[in-house]
Order: structure tokens, then sequence, then C-alpha cells
């Protein structure tokens, strides 16, 4: 049973289409990128798993649960794009208030291992107010993962984060991977999606355009061989092909000194899937 | 249902942090020191009028000072109410602080509720307190009590319990600041219909007085206040009491215990529609 099924997911917001017909999985413990330009539909489509947004057509079931409902909320943590915590709760007791909302018991000892995740022990103390924009963003991670739901939605996660604190988000993913928490990150920083995905969904314009492993949508460009006679290029030849070139070469007489395969990155991918857009 | 007592803490505690609650304090108090001093002038300079026959000068300037104070008692309940709800849900939605408690298994209809309880728990012993305090500052200086203490103080809680839950419904779809207005001009509207209320009375205009009729019952804040008025002085008669009711800090106007079903069924409503508009919104 997947973690999040999006079939045919529609929302129209009066003239404007915003999805227009999305299918998506995120399996059991799957760590998915969702990848697109502005109002490509990305938060919205989050929005909607997490029932903030109604859909205009198709469903969206949480581990087959309609999105939305108390028994899916039960089951999604959820840390949103634009988000605010009020000024005056301390770390711990915003924690305190979530785990007391989602029905958590895991206590102080929860509170205690969410802000070491997200280094802010030495914070548990300092009000919201006094907080930076990037330790705001870290306590709203911590404020996600209340209640260890299966289901972990975060839009654009690193978004106030200094590249250390992006590091921290990283490493506080591959430990939620770790434990078999599912996750549908929504950035637009693709080396990180590269990073730590399993899987990656390009929107654009409401509409799923290309989806896949991040090796699988880094297609092969070709083998580069360095020899004696200068650098050749053997378009579309893949990784594998390369031993076989190289013993063509070795057969021919040349002296080989390097073997490079070529590969389009995901930024590559991304730019070739949205058609340059960026709104 | 757990998680009313959470969100009404959550509610609590946003008040009490919230400037406006320091602001309205210290309004009261200021309220409060010049309505003992205007009690103390009123009441040494009546002992020195010959007021014309049939009326009780002490009774009737007693009264209107009362009559007065609940004015006032309404009004800063009323800001506060509003300042506590007015941007609960668009407002909070805009701010971003809405979110991350609507993705919790709490209903939002239960959100609505626990808010509007929460803004409840701190305008209704409010106005209490202030309703209590101005009866006493009359009563100590003036030796003037009203002829019923307890029903006006719990009809001036009903209002802002009311006005509060408009606001509420405001919130769903207004901007903070657009609700702010509307519900300050709804409880404008429904003062001036209090006024011509008692100016219908005292002209016996049949039509001024059905207006009024009509728009208490629309917004029952108003009624609820014009029945408080009404009972302060309710064992107040002859030209004493006729005066007092003509206004404008005397009730004409009884509802009795149809009016406050009616309230409490009009709490419901306002609270069934704000719930509707509320699991519709997209946020």
């Amino acid at each position: 049973m997947p973690a999040l099924a999006v079939r045919g997911l529609e929302k129209r917001y009066g003239p404007v289409t915003a999805l227009a017909g999305v299918d998506l999985e995120v399996g059991e413990g799957e760590l998915v990128g969702l990848l697109g330009p502005n109002g490509a539909g990305k938060s919205t489509l989050v929005k909607i798993a997490c029932g903030l947004v109604r859909a205009s057509g198709g469903t969206a079931r949480v581990r087959d649960t309609p999105a939305g409902s108390r028994e899916a909320r039960r089951r999604v943590g959820y840390l949103a794009e634009l988000f605010r915590f009020p000024g005056w709760y301390s770390a711990d007791e915003l924690l305190e208030l979530h785990q007391r909302l989602s029905g958590s018991t895991g206590g102080r000892a929860e509170r205690d291992e969410l802000l070491e995740l997200v280094e802010l022990s030495d914070a548990r103390a300092r009000r919201v107010e006094q907080m930076s924009k990037g330790m705001q963003q870290r306590l709203g991670l911590a404020q996600a993962l209340v209640g260890a739901p299966p289901l972990l939605l975060l839009d654009e996660p690193t978004s106030a984060l200094d590249p250390v604190g992006r590091r921290t988000v990283r490493g506080l993913l591959e430990e939620l991977r770790r434990r078999g928490t599912s996750v549908l990150l929504n950035s637009h920083l693709l080396s990180e999606v590269e990073l730590v995905c399993d899987r990656v969904a390009i929107l654009l314009h409401g509409r799923l355009v290309a989806e896949g492993s991040p090796a699988e949508l880094a297609r092969a460009r070709g083998v580069e061989i360095e020899t004696d006679r200068g650098v050749e290029l053997f378009e579309g030849a893949s990784r594998e092909d390369a031993p076989r070139l190289v013993a063509e070469l070795v057969a021919a007489g040349r002296q080989i000194y390097g073997v490079r395969a070529l590969t389009s990155t995901l930024e590559e991918t991304y730019l070739e899937a949205v058609g340059g857009e960026t709104s | 249902m757990s998680s009313i007592p959470v969100i009404v803490g959550y509610g609590l505690r946003e008040a009490l942090r919230r400037k406006v609650f320091a602001v309205v304090l210290l309004l009261t108090l200021c309220f409060l020191g010049l309505y003992w001093l205007a009690n103390h002038y009123v009441f040494r300079d009546v002992e020195n009028i010959t007021p014309p026959a049939g009326i009780d000068a002490r009774a009737f300037a007693g009264a209107f000072m009362f009559g007065l104070a609940m004015f006032a008692t309404l009004f800063l309940g009323v800001v506060l109410a509003v300042f506590l709800t007015l941007g609960v849900v668009r407002g909070d939605a805009e701010r971003g602080l809405l979110q991350p408690l609507i993705v919790r298994p709490v209903g939002r209809s239960t959100l609505l509720f626990a808010r509007w309880l929460g803004a409840v728990a701190v305008c209704a012993p409010y106005v209490g307190a202030v309703y209590a305090a101005a009866m006493v500052i009359t009563g100590l200086t003036g030796h003037w009590w009203p002829d019923r203490i307890v029903v006006p103080g719990l009809e001036l809680a009903g209002g802002v319990a009311i006005v509060a839950a408009l606001s509420l419904l405001g919130s769903v779809f207004l901007t903070s600041t657009a609700n702010g207005i509307a519900i300050f001009m709804i409880f404008g509207a429904g003062l001036v219909a209090g006024l011509l209320g008692s100016i219908g009375h005292a002209l016996n205009s049949h039509t001024l007085q059905h207006s009024a009729k009509i728009a208490a019952w629309a917004i029952p804040f108003e009624a609820l206040y014009q029945d408080g008025l009404r009972q302060i002085t309710a064992n107040t008669t002859g030209l004493t009491g006729y005066l007092l009711q003509l206004g404008p800090f005397g009730g004409a106007y009884t509802g009795g215990p149809l009016l406050r079903l009616w309230a409490l069924a009009y709490l419901g409503i306002v609270g069934l529609v704000a719930a509707a508009g509320f699991a519709r919104k997209d946020l």
C-alpha cells in the first residue's frame, strides 16, 4: 500500500488550472522529490495531500484513506512553504502543543530527540520570536515530525537555510529514510533532490512531465575517450559501452589515457522538461 | 473533542500575549477611574437638585450612570472580542499560523468552536468584572443599586459572545481589516437601531419600534443589551421609569426568555454557517 497515491488529481482556482490530472505515488519508505517551476502546481499537490486544499477532481489517498480526512491527517507530517509559529512559544512548548494536537504520547523524550535531530537542543527554551529564520525552519521540521508520522510532506524545507542548515536537513532526510518514513519533498534545489531522493517527479502547468530515479532521468550523453590522437567523443554510447570502445581502440593500436562516461545532469533534464520556464 | 482544551489554551495564551489585552486593561482602569469621578460629582450635585414632581433624582442619576457604564462595558468587551477573533481564519492563514494547526487531526469546526470558547473565556469574565466594578462604584458612591443584578451582567456577556461569534464568522471570509471594520459597523448599526427604538417608544411610533425590533432580532447582541438596560430599572415605575426608558441609557425593550433562547439559537446558526464556510475553504 503506497504512503501517498494520487490519481488524476485536478485543481482549479476559478479559471486557473493548478493541477490537470496528476498521477503520482510515494511508496513506503520512499523519498520522492517534486520539481517544477513556480506555479507548476507542486504546493497545491502537497496541500491537497495534507487536507488544506480540496481537489476539484481525481483522488488523493494517504495509506488508503482519503487525503484530508482525520485518519489521513494522523499519518501526515507537514511543513508549509510559508509558515509562522506564535512568537511567544519556546521551541519546547511549540513541540508540546503539536504533541497534544496530534495525540503523540512521546512526551519529553520525543521532544528531546526531535530538537537534537534538527540541532536545536540548545535552543529548547528560546522563544520563536528570538530565533533566526533558519532556526524557525528547522523547528518547523521538528514540528512536522511530531508523532512520527509515516508520511512527511515538505514544501521547500530548505528555502531559509544556509549551506550548513541544508546539510543538516539532508542528514535528517537520510535518517528518515533509514527509519522507513515516506517523504514527498517539494524543492527548487535540484542538487539537494538529486542527492537524497529515490525518485523525482517534474511538474509543469499542473501536469507530470517526467518521472523516475535521478539516475534514470540523468540520461547517457556519450563516452569521451582521451587517446594519443586527442579526445574522441562517442555520442549516444553509454557507460556499459566503454570497455568495448576501449578494446576496439587498443586493437587499432591507439594509446588510451582516460575514459569518461557523459550523462546529462538532473538540472539539464529538468531544464529540458520545463523548457526553461521559471514561472 | 480532546483538542478543544488545547486550542482554548492556545487562544487564551494568545490573548494574554497580545498587546491589545494590555491596552484594553489600561482603558478599563481609565474608564473605571473616570466613572468613579463622574459618580462622585453627579451624586454630590444630585443632593442640591430639586427635581420635578414624580422624579426620584437619585434613582434617575444612578440608573442613567449605570446604563452608561453598561454601554462602556459592552463596548470594551466587544473591542476585546473582535481583536481576539477577527483574524482567526483568513488572517492567521495569510500569516501562515493556521496551516500547522489545521493539518493536525483536529476538525476545522472543532478549531472554530475552541477559538470562540477561548475568546468567550477571556471576554465574559472581563465583562462580568467591569460590570460588577461599575455597579459597586455606583452603589457605594450614590447608594443606588440596580433592580436586577445578575441577569443584566449575563446578558452583556452574552452580547459579547455573539459579537465574538460574528467576528469568527467574518474571519472565514474577510481579511482581518475588513472583518474588523464590518463587525464594528454592525455593532454601531445595532446601537443606532436600539436608540431609534427608544425614540420610537417615546414618540409612540410603531414604525420605528417595529424596525428596531427587527434589527434587535437580526443582531441579538443589541437586544440583549437593551434587555439588560431594562432589567436594571425593572421595578422603577412612574415618571422616573418612563424617562429612563426613553434612553439613551435606559432600555424600553424587554426581550424576555424568548430573546435569550433566540440568542442561543443565533449562536448556533452563526456557528454552523462559519463551520460550513471554513470546511469549504482552501488554505
